[in-house]
């Protein structure tokens, strides 16, 4: 039972990323709601097999793949972000500063 | 001895991962452990004592609850943004000084920053994070970095410094 909630809050998650993904205006604030949004969800959803199986097989590599989601979600955000602002796209036009311009002049 | 912790640790690793104590599965995890090892141990901490060390672990614990919980409200706050109808967004990338020295403690709190509300870490410049922000609150760096870093500074600063 308790599995279930974890795994619906999850879904939910995964759902206002996508949302996000389509909403937000710019490729920045898409990244936002792309990392936070679908890792907690996905964390979340693998918590909830970890609950529903208990600590066998398939439990235990829900378990290890909690932190490798983790910290591969965050690397790929960095790279992802650091990489569009290399390859140029601007900032959106709500934005209101930019200290990272004077930064790799 | 940091060869040997990497060993052991990828050895621990492979078996959460494959969950079966068979007399084959511990040589094949052996050699891919070896060959980790060979690979990635220029990349691990320098000083592998602090891996003894029952204090780093009790402020690690601490520092997980209270990363879940910044982890909940960052979710929160995005899910918010997204569902209000003129979407409350003020978007900009501002710089924030750390203490911390160490790449290590640098790559945890990059990635905490990653994960709570509203921020990404974009680069880091010698002690420059450079950071995006989804609501820029403040204009004032002492506040704003206060804001963004305070949270976690210190735990990971007690926990790999």
């Amino acid at each position: 039972m308790l599995s279930l909630i974890f795994i619906t809050t999850g879904i939910i998650f995964n759902l206002l990323g996508c949302i996000g993904i389509i909403r937000l205006p710019d490729t920045y604030n898409r990244l936002q709601a792309a990392t936070k949004c679908v890792t907690l969800g996905c964390c979340s959803i693998l918590f909830g097999v970890v609950l529903h199986f208990g600590l066998n097989d398939a439990g235990a590599k829900a378990l290890v793949a909690i932190p490798i989601l983790f910290f591969g979600s965050t690397v790929a955000a960095h790279a992802l972000i650091r990489g569009t602002y290399h390859f140029g796209i601007k900032l959106g036009k709500k934005s209101v500063k930019d200290d990272y311009k004077e930064a790799i002049k | 001895m940091r060869y040997v912790t990497v060993f052991i640790l990828s050895l621990i690793f492979w078996l959460l991962l494959t969950f079966r104590i068979t007399l084959p599965n511990l040589i094949v995890g052996s050699v891919a452990s070896i060959i980790c090892s060979a690979v990635f141990t220029r990349f691990f901490i320098k000083n592998v004592y602090k891996l003894l060390q029952p204090h780093r672990y009790y402020w690690f614990i601490i520092y997980l609850f209270v990363f879940i919980w910044e982890c909940i409200k960052a979710n929160i706050d995005v899910a918010y943004r997204v569902l209000h109808p003129a979407m409350p967004i003020r978007p900009g990338i501002v710089k924030v000084r750390t203490t911390l020295k160490s790449d290590l403690a640098r790559t945890l709190l990059a990635n905490s920053i990653t994960m709570t509300p509203g921020t990404i870490t974009i680069d880091i410049i010698g002690d420059y994070l450079y950071i995006h922000w989804i609501y820029v609150r403040s204009e004032d760096p002492e506040i704003y970095t206060r804001m963004i870093t305070g949270a976690f500074e210190k735990y990971i600063k007690k926990i790999i410094e």
